[in-house]
């Protein structure tokens, strides 16, 4: 093990999976000669050269819709977009097209694309640029939705990302990029199954489910709320949105007896609604006080810190949700 | 409003590129009308089964447009993907999709090509280079492009050839997408089958620009426009096309001017055109240019007439075989939704 960033395990993982396999390749704005807006991409140019490594022009729909034609006929290309709000840009090409694909053609044509990109708050970067949006993504089979919040899980998910057969979408928190963690050696090939989540702290009061940057917040808030009142919270961190391991989420709540669900993006029609609803349908007798959610108030986000802050679903206002449940 | 009229967009040369044209020995021909006689049966005779009530949904008919596919069918491999438009059955049969299959699947019977999960707007045959018909305007497009990316990365002796309406030039995607295969010299041929309409308003109406083989110059691409009722022509246009990007030359544009003899889907009310216009525009349509071809060469009205009867029997027994075809099971319903 030695300490790595969040943004070298995604490095890493993607130059490990070109070298392992020839049929990986990138595409985005910037990622090349540049090295990507983050420096995610960097050095990869250097190493694989321009034919695998493409800079592209400011063309989301149309070079997500070669990614996709790419992936049709059995390469595995690598989509980052600095910001996850222009996903939306391509909307077409990821939801009716790359998602579809497989069910489409009864089956013989799928579509092995991983959509990295860069989303959330906290960085006062306004209503277009700051946005997570993964409920959406969720919304449409055919597309797996992953989530990590640590440079291990990072490094591991990525790589089974790129080795799945399916479109998968890859968040990365801007406030995650600069976070270390514990990552196994350059020369140690492992991969963090999508659809498992995994328990970061243990506990017997409540279950906090959720998962990137919220999952450091909820991190920090479950140490201040055992410090302050004695609280022990159990925080499950999903890792995949779809697949949805409920399973490690019931595990827990029969354990704590009740669950709050936690995420940035939007409160209404979330995956905090999907799971809450989900407890209620599968195992409500688990519960001793009523399932609840938190995620961001219906407003667009605000550039103002004050305002920002205000809306999202951090340790302030996650420490206050679960107060109000245990007190 | 003036109804756009065939004859006289064609022109008897074009513009920029001398017309390519061949002289195909007979028996190609032959078979090129034959397989052109057995697309113009399945769409009359799926119409017939739309008309009694046995498709649901949209079902978009190629009656017309047969030369394009016919013409781009011989000039390549099945090696070579295709993509194309929810106007796409005579794609895949040009390619050698078998009809029964075809049929089934427009039926949304389990013995389709897709197990009747995707129906007339997505015809699919990877074995047949057949990569997919799109329901959404223009977005198989990208798709060819990436295809011809992928050949590039592989070093591939691929080329790959989408086709698409002329409403497809109105979407935004499509330039991103060109500009992109001309920047890095993809070997892709683009193929807009230009029928004047962008389904139910003639794209007179709604276009800034009147030759649509002009919009792509400005990305520096070679663009032609030929008569797409031609197989001949197409043969050779896109015959040439594809002999430029495997030489890595790049893509090539191709306006194929065509007309729509069918609706724009099952049960269009076509308000947007008079009957004369459609009288008028059959004497230039694919199948009748073909056999007045055919017939000048010396080939008797005995031997089409062989031909013929031998694929109304083919298209007869598929109707029957795709009607007789049972429905999917119902397990069917939730597979397929990711590859595991």
């Amino acid at each position: 093990m030695r300490k790595t960033t969040y943004i070298q395990a995604i490095n890493e993982a993607m130059r490990d999976e070109m070298r392992r396999d020839e049929r990986v390749f990138l595409m985005g704005e910037d990622i090349g000669h540049y090295g990507g807006l983050f420096r995610v991409t960097r050095n990869l140019m250097e190493e694989f050269g321009e034919k695998r490594v493409i800079d592209t022009p400011i063309s989301e729909q149309g070079f997500i819709g070669m990614a996709t034609g790419a992936a049709m006929v059995g390469l595995r290309p690598i989509i980052e977009l600095m910001y996850m709000d222009f996903f939306l840009v391509a909307a077409d090409q990821i939801f009716n097209q790359a998602a579809k694909m497989y069910y489409m053609t009864g089956g013989v044509v799928n579509v092995p694309l991983v959509l990295r990109g860069q989303h959330g708050g906290g960085k006062r970067y306004g209503s277009q640029h700051s946005q997570s949006v993964e409920s959406t993504f969720a919304q449409f089979p055919g597309i797996k939705v992953v989530t990590p919040a640590t440079p291990y899980d990072a490094k591991g998910l990525l790589v089974a990302a790129i080795r799945d057969d399916n479109p998968v979408l890859f968040l990365e928190h801007k406030m995650l990029y600069f976070t270390r963690g514990d990552v196994p050696d350059a020369d140690v090939d492992y991969v963090v199954p999508i659809g498992k989540a995994d328990i970061k702290r243990e506990g017997t009061d409540l279950t906090l489910a959720t998962f990137s940057y919220t999952l450091l917040q909820a991190l920090e808030a479950a140490e201040e709320l055992k410090a302050e009142y004695g609280f022990d919270i159990e925080v499950v961190d999903l890792r995949s949105i779809t697949p949805l391991d409920m399973e490690t989420v019931l595990a827990s709540v029969a354990k704590t007896g009740r669950l709050l669900a936690v995420h940035e993006s939007q409160s209404n029609c979330g995956i905090g609604a999907e799971i809450v609803a989900r407890i209620y349908e599968e195992a409500p007798y688990l519960l001793k006080a009523p399932a609840r959610r938190l995620g961001m108030a219906p407003v667009s986000i605000p550039v103002s810190k004050v305002l920002e802050e205000e809306i999202l679903p951090w340790k302030k206002n996650i420490k206050a949700a679960v107060l109000e449940m245990l007190r | 409003m003036t109804k756009p009229s065939l004859q006289a967009s064609i022109p008897s040369a074009l513009a920029d590129v001398a017309t390519a044209k061949v002289t195909l020995p007979n028996d190609e021909l032959l078979k090129m009308y034959r397989s052109m006689f057995l697309i113009r049966r399945v769409e009359e005779s799926l119409l017939e089964l739309a008309e009694s009530g046995k498709i649901g949904g949209a079902m978009h008919t190629a009656i017309g447009h047969e030369g394009s596919a016919i013409g781009a069918a011989w000039a390549l491999n099945k090696t070579d993907y295709l993509t194309c438009t929810y106007r796409g059955h005579h794609h895949s049969l040009a390619r050698g999709m078998d009809p029964k299959r075809a049929i089934a699947e427009v039926l949304g019977k389990a013995t389709g090509f897709a197990k009747g999960k995707g129906g007339s707007m997505h015809f699919v045959d990877p074995s047949l280079g057949l990569m997919g018909a799109n329901g959404i305007v223009g977005a198989q497009v990208p798709h060819a492009t990436g295809m011809a990316l992928a050949a590039r990365i592989r070093g591939e002796d691929r080329v790959a050839i989408t086709f698409f309406g002329d409403g497809a030039l109105y979407q935004g995607l499509m330039h991103e997408t060109f500009n992109m295969a001309q920047k890095w010299k993809l070997p892709v041929i683009f193929y807009c089958e230009n029928n004047r309409y962008s389904e139910m308003t003639p794209i007179s109406r709604t276009s800034s620009v009147s030759e649509i083989y002009n919009f792509v110059k400005a990305y520096g691409m070679v663009s032609v426009q030929i008569n797409g009722n031609d197989v001949e022509v197409v043969y050779a246009t896109v015959k040439e096309a594809a002999a430029r990007a495997r030489a890595g030359e790049g893509p090539t544009f191709i306006e194929g001017l065509t007309y729509r003899l069918s609706g724009h889907m099952a049960g269009d009310l076509e308000t947007y055109r008079t009957s004369e216009e459609i009288e008028m525009q059959k004497q230039y349509e694919p199948l009748a240019v073909l056999q007045q071809r055919l017939i000048e060469r010396g080939v008797s009205e005995d031997q089409l007439e062989k031909i013929r009867a031998e694929v109304e029997a083919e298209v007869e027994a598929a109707v029957e075989f795709a009607q007789d075809s049972p429905w999917p099971p119902i397990a069917e319903a939730y597979t397929d939704v990711y590859k595991v």
